[in-house]
């Protein structure tokens, strides 16, 4: 049977929904104008007043925010309330340029950790369940979102934070943890090792709930296959709270937006037009509730698309397909566009691990990409003739899925760096 | 004549067989043989110790990827044309060879030869007709005789 943690929100009418966000959405453009000076310099540089913006279809109108808007305004200069009414900050890693700080009010942080509670309440989470949290506390939201979702569920929480696998497969086995919450690639760590230990029959996990990092379907079906659970993909950015802006529900075909807090649309990354429902294009978000930093309009890079077709999980929200790469970490290789999960997909299609690395350079002015590849014992024999055709298939199969030639390098076992945080995948050594 | 044989993943890089040797020779493990087939990135090495289960077990351990399987050794007569003797009964035999390497071993008149076979059970009934069936001296992993 289907969970919900706020049934009255998550399965709202449409019309209600709507209304919801358009009063709520009206109330923030009118904080935002008062409180941001540098907001209501771009409104009013296009001769906007909170009094043109009343529904979310006078959304359109509005300038957005880019991740260089909040490196101008770093730290402060798009929080909306006096500093003695903020009691958090969060902030991103900075693999992308200057760090993101966000803060939060005590109301700011109780809507994130609700958002994360929907989640965990989707994944099956109750009570009687014990999370384990191996994501990192500190300055990275996910470990302190999914420990306060846990706690609203009232689910008893076990703080790991990342790293120390030792320590955690103990928590894991003696403390019968029965719900994950991790980066996708530290899930597929422990995995191997809880194999390599013979802890299988050991573990009591039914559910993992993972984000922070891009990850494929063949990623998921290998995890839930290894481990016995379900594999739930969550998603959100500092910038707007943290992990929980939107989670998967049992039908596992995309995550429902908490959009009566964030309201999403889907534009043209190149024009900013707004695109119909359904179409491919970059994820902009209007956070309709937060005080502390209300940011209106914020781009995330993210390619994604949305759909509102009726959920059998009896959500109304809507749902955004798991991102198709952050428009960020898309690789442009002689001018073709390249997302790692591509090159993931392919491995595991043809029995290697999902942990790689991708080196990008540039040779005589022309874009080379090399992808280095772990061998597996599947893959491995004493015919360096089946290794070697392996390897060409391979090269074929990447060559299929992207149109563009990669080197292939298959490399010792474990030799890649195992992620305990952000896998780094991807080295881009061209100078520009 | 049937052998035991290891085949070890290595990556090209400096010092990587010799922790491989080096781990065997810790634990006072005998290499009987060694051939190593390689590309720009990486080998496969193929190994024939005194006591595969215990080299497999500490390699395996070392965290090497591992493949055993069974190859052929082939004695073949140390004299001129005594390869091409036995080469010419395995195609008369439409019997083909995916590698071979050679044994370390002082049997006199004799130099011993590691061949993976495509039909190794009829390859090594022949090959025992014709008196060309080889062991491999110091090895626990011997089957057949000589």
């Amino acid at each position: 049977m289907e969970r919900y943690y706020q049934p009255e929100i998550e399965c709202a009418a449409p019309e209600i929904l709507r209304q919801m966000q358009n009063e709520k959405l009206a109330a923030q453009v009118r904080h935002v104008w008062d409180n941001v000076p540098y907001y209501r310099a771009k409104m009013e540089a296009r001769g906007l007043t909170p009094d043109d913006i009343r529904t979310v279809d006078d959304l359109k109108k509005l300038p957005f925010l880019t991740k260089d808007d909040l490196r101008e305004t770093y730290p402060d200069g798009l929080v909306a309330v006096p500093l003695r009414d903020c009691v958090r900050i969060q902030s991103t890693s900075g693999t992308t340029g200057k760090r993101v700080v966000g803060y939060y009010t005590q109301e700011d942080v109780d809507l994130w950790e609700e958002c994360c509670a929907r989640a965990i309440t989707a994944a099956g989470g109750t009570n009687e369940d014990v999370v384990q949290v191996c994501y990192g506390y500190g300055l990275f939201t996910g470990g302190p979102g999914l420990h306060g979702g846990s706690h609203k569920v009232g689910s008893l929480t076990l703080p790991m934070s990342s790293g120390n696998t030792d320590r955690q497969l103990q928590f894991m086995v003696d403390l019968k943890a029965t719900i994950l919450c991790c980066t996708p690639s530290y899930a597929a760590y422990l995995a191997e090792s809880i194999h390599e230990r013979g802890l299988r029959d050991k573990i009591c996990l039914k559910a993992g709930i993972f984000g922070a990092e891009a990850w494929s379907e063949e990623m998921r079906h290998d995890i839930e296959k290894s481990l016995g659970i379900k594999a739930y993909d969550i998603y959100g950015l500092t910038e707007l709270s943290g992990p929980g802006v939107s989670f998967e529900c049992s039908e596992q075909s995309g995550m429902h937006i908490n959009e009566d807090h964030f309201y999403a649309e889907i534009i043209d990354p190149d024009t900013g037009e707004v695109l119909p429902e359904g179409t491919q294009g970059e994820l902009v978000f209007t956070a309709l509730d937060r005080k502390a930093f209300p940011l209106l309009r914020y781009r995330t890079r993210d390619i994604c698309v949305l759909s509102r077709e009726k959920c059998s999980c009896g959500r109304t929200h809507v749902k955004m397909k798991k991102p198709r790469g952050r428009s960020d970490d898309m690789l442009i290789i002689r001018g073709v566009n390249v997302f790692p999960s591509q090159i993931e997909a392919v491995l595991i299609e043809q029995g290697y691990q999902a942990n790689y690395q991708i080196v990008v350079d540039r040779v005589n002015n022309s874009d080379t990409i090399d992808v280095l590849v772990e061998m597996t014992p599947e893959n491995f024999s004493d015919s360096l003739a089946q290794i070697t055709k392996q390897e060409k298939d391979l090269v074929g199969g990447l060559k299929s899925m992207l149109g563009i030639h990669v080197n292939v390098h298959l490399v010792a076992p474990k030799s890649l760096a195992r992620s305990e945080g952000k896998a780094v995948r991807v080295i881009d050594k061209r100078k520009i | 004549m049937s052998v035991s044989q290891i085949s070890v993943f290595l990556e090209n890089r400096p010092g990587e067989l010799a922790e491989i040797t080096g781990l065997l020779a810790a634990q006072n493990i005998d290499l009987r043989a060694l051939n190593i087939a390689e590309t720009t990135d990486y080998g496969v090495i193929r190994l024939i110790t005194n006591c595969n289960d215990e080299a497999a077990r500490i390699l395996n351990e070392a965290g090497f990827i591992l493949f055993r399987n069974e190859v052929t050794a082939v004695a073949v007569p140390d004299q001129p044309g005594g390869l091409n003797r036995v080469l010419k009964l395995l195609a008369a035999a439409g019997i083909d060879i995916a590698y071979m390497y050679s044994i370390f071993s002082e049997s006199k008149g004799k130099a011993f030869m590691i061949m993976k076979l495509s039909d190794s059970a009829r390859a090594e009934a022949l090959l025992e007709a014709a008196g060309l069936a080889g062991i491999v001296p110091g090895t626990d992993a011997l089957v057949g005789k000589e």
